[in-house]
């Protein structure tokens, strides 16, 4: 936010120190920006655990920057192989990981932060559709933030390439060759994006670049943003109410408390230090994930002859390439690895709309009718089966299935590849018939005030 | 706007827009060099030079894979019954493109072997889908973990993509082609020139 000319500049009190914050101020929008985003921004009094998540989304982007900052240090993003015929990328990795003193620690909260970067950021989002957050006039303040998961996942996805391990690899062989499919423009855009007729050094070189220097600083610009957008409109709350119109004669909201010290120091403060513990429990005790984290076959050295006989993205990935997975018919004549793409890329561009699929006269949960609260509760379901299915095989079934039997209905009904297709269409459903559910849902009476025990 | 124009200095207005235009056409030139550095290096376009393989030691029923231009390239023994085998496939109508007409071959490799001589299959091995490399599911039957009928070909690992011992894709796949055969020539009985056949008029 610009200055605000509405806060007085700093005064000193004639202490050296006063006299140089005098000086400073008048120079620059010290007090007013301190002022404007967090002693003087008014935050609802209501705000519950759902509001731990975006703060922590901030801590995590920290701990990502200063990590990936000292990993590059002794990072190689070379795919030519070794004396000992290893690529330069991947034993630079393992490098870090063996020698490289506390290189393991650094590495370890790198990939452990990206997972927490979309296990926050996950949370984070459903809080938004919890309580109404993206409704008006907070349109600008989700698209920032749709804007921002989308640089996350380019993010993700290119720095997951670096390893040069066999997942980096074939992983980026499978994505890359979904822009192929692309009508027209697809062959070269792919040949375009890798520089390469195949995933290789000046892939990796391209993606090195992109996500140490152009994505993070993107994303750091795009934060700003959704701050900025926040502070102008103000935060909503759990009860989905504005406390901004009820203020007291100083202008205040009568609901509101400075975001600085009682959010800050007060709310955000300890949820972090909890979150840290289970960071760092993670971090030292299973870095890995059960193989969902780091993949355990991004331990072996990229092999462009061998593709692994698993190969599934990281975890975080998966609803949306269930989705990818999902589109099997050729429609209007293009082929249907397109509409793959499109399935895959829709899913996360349709949440940019929410604000105006939404037509619910109250914004909360609490105060909504039972279709919404049904609707999302089938909607959760859908995308954890949808992202579980996507760390398996396409021909996994829930409960096994002997092959013996044949294909018996039941057998269907509990295939990977028929909850794909089923869960996938409710996703769209869920958002594209929204503007008529949500407006004849049966809302409880919204009250003027936030509750607040 | 009519307004606006009364007190709109009109030939400053034409400047500022004409300036204004001026620069981002010059900033939008100026990403063309950027663009064009993404395209692959000369380096990278060079690097398709053909490949000799020895297939003198390969027994019936083996394979092979050697890389071509950063890819695999498979070379499969095939055995009388793998041969056998195509046909019978054929008859259970469980291919998409049998004749291999809508898949990528030199013109010598558009038979029902897709190979030049019925014994050697050539073929890269990636995955028309989205470029996985499938996997070996040589042997008939139950002995892969596949179906009853299964006749032995390979099948994709990342979306299940089924093809034969021609690499012709099977009905009802992600995949929309059949594996795609590079230009190759024999040298000798044992020697096989791959990314360069004696016509020269076939590329993959």
């Amino acid at each position: 936010m610009a200055a605000n000319s509405s806060f007085p500049k700093y005064q000193s009190d004639g202490s050296l120190l006063g006299n140089a914050m005098e000086w400073f101020d008048a120079r620059f929008p010290m007090t007013s920006m301190w002022k404007a985003h967090l002693s003087e921004y008014y935050a609802p009094k209501n705000f519950n655990f759902w509001y731990f998540f975006g703060s922590m989304a901030i801590v995590v982007l920290i701990i990502q920057f200063v990590t990936g900052i000292f990993l590059v240090m002794n990072y190689k993003p070379d795919g030519t192989l070794n004396a000992a015929g290893i690529p330069v990328a991947f034993a630079s990795v393992e490098y870090i990981m063996r020698e490289v003193p506390g290189g393991w620690l650094i590495r370890y909260m790198h990939s452990t932060g990206a997972s927490a970067f979309f296990i926050v950021v996950y949370l984070h989002m459903f809080r938004g559709m919890l309580y109404g957050s993206y409704r008006k006039p907070r349109e600008l303040v989700w698209i920032f933030g749709v804007l921002i998961f989308l640089c996350l996942m380019a993010e993700a996805f290119m720095g997951y390439l670096l390893p040069w391990g066999q997942m980096s690899y074939w992983g980026a062989q499978v994505i890359i060759n979904i822009f192929s499919a692309i009508p027209f423009i697809g062959p070269d855009l792919s040949v375009l994006i890798r520089g390469d007729f195949v995933v290789s050094d000046a892939t990796l070189n391209r993606f090195f670049a992109f996500h140490v220097c152009a994505v993070p600083l993107a994303l750091l610009g795009l934060v700003v943003a959704h701050i900025l957008a926040l502070h102008e409109v103000g935060s909503n709350n759990p009860d989905g109410v504005e406390i901004k119109k009820f203020k007291d004669e100083k202008g205040i909201p009568l609901d509101g408390v400075p975001f600085h010290p009682q959010y800050t120091i007060g709310h955000d403060l300890p949820a972090n230090a909890i979150f840290l513990i289970l960071f760092c429990a993670v971090m030292f005790f299973w870095p890995e994930g059960g193989g969902y984290f780091l993949e355990y076959n991004n331990f072996l050295p990229a092999d462009p002859m061998k593709t692994p006989a698993h190969l599934a993205p990281v975890w975080y990935f998966t609803p949306f390439y269930s989705m990818l997975r999902a589109m099997v018919w050729n429609f209007f004549w293009i082929d249907a690895k397109f509409w793959g793409v499109v399935s895959m890329g829709g899913g996360v561009v349709i949440l940019a709309f929410l604000p105006w699929l939404d037509r619910s006269p109250a914004k909360s949960i609490r105060y909504r009718g039972p279709i919404f609260k049904t609707l999302l509760g089938i909607f959760v379901f859908a995308f954890l089966i949808l992202g579980y299915l996507g760390t398996k095989t396409p021909g996994h079934y829930f409960f096994g299935y002997v092959p013996s039997e044949g294909l018996n209905p039941l057998n269907y009904l509990l295939s990977g590849d028929f909850l794909t297709k089923t869960f996938t269409f409710y996703y769209f459903l869920f958002f594209l018939t929204m503007p008529y559910w949500s407006k004849i849902d049966k809302c409880k009476p919204v009250p003027e005030r936030v509750t607040f025990k | 706007m009519s307004e606006q124009k009364k007190d709109c200095d009109n030939e400053r207005r034409n400047l500022l827009l004409a300036t204004s235009v001026v620069s981002g056409v010059g900033i939008a030139a100026t990403a063309v060099p950027f663009v064009a550095s993404l395209a692959p290096s000369e380096r990278a376009k060079a690097a398709g030079a053909p490949v000799v393989a020895n297939v003198g030691k390969l027994a019936p029923g083996e394979k092979m894979v050697v890389k071509w231009q950063g890819k695999p390239v498979w070379i499969l023994r095939r055995t009388p019954e793998m041969i056998a085998s195509l046909k019978v496939v054929e008859e259970q109508g469980k291919l998409v493109d049998p004749a291999s007409e809508k898949s990528i071959q030199p013109a010598y490799a558009q038979n029902e072997a897709r190979a030049a001589k019925d014994e050697f299959l050539v073929t890269i091995g990636i995955c028309t889908h989205l470029g996985c490399s499938p996997s070996d599911k040589l042997k008939t039957g139950n002995a892969e973990g596949m179906a009853a009928d299964w006749v032995g070909g390979f099948i994709c690992p990342c979306h299940g993509s089924l093809f034969d011992l021609a690499g012709r894709v099977f009905k009802n796949m992600p995949a929309p082609t059949n594996l795609d055969i590079p230009p190759y020539k024999y040298l000798s009985d044992a020697e096989i020139l791959i990314g360069e056949d004696s016509n020269e008029t076939q590329g993959a």
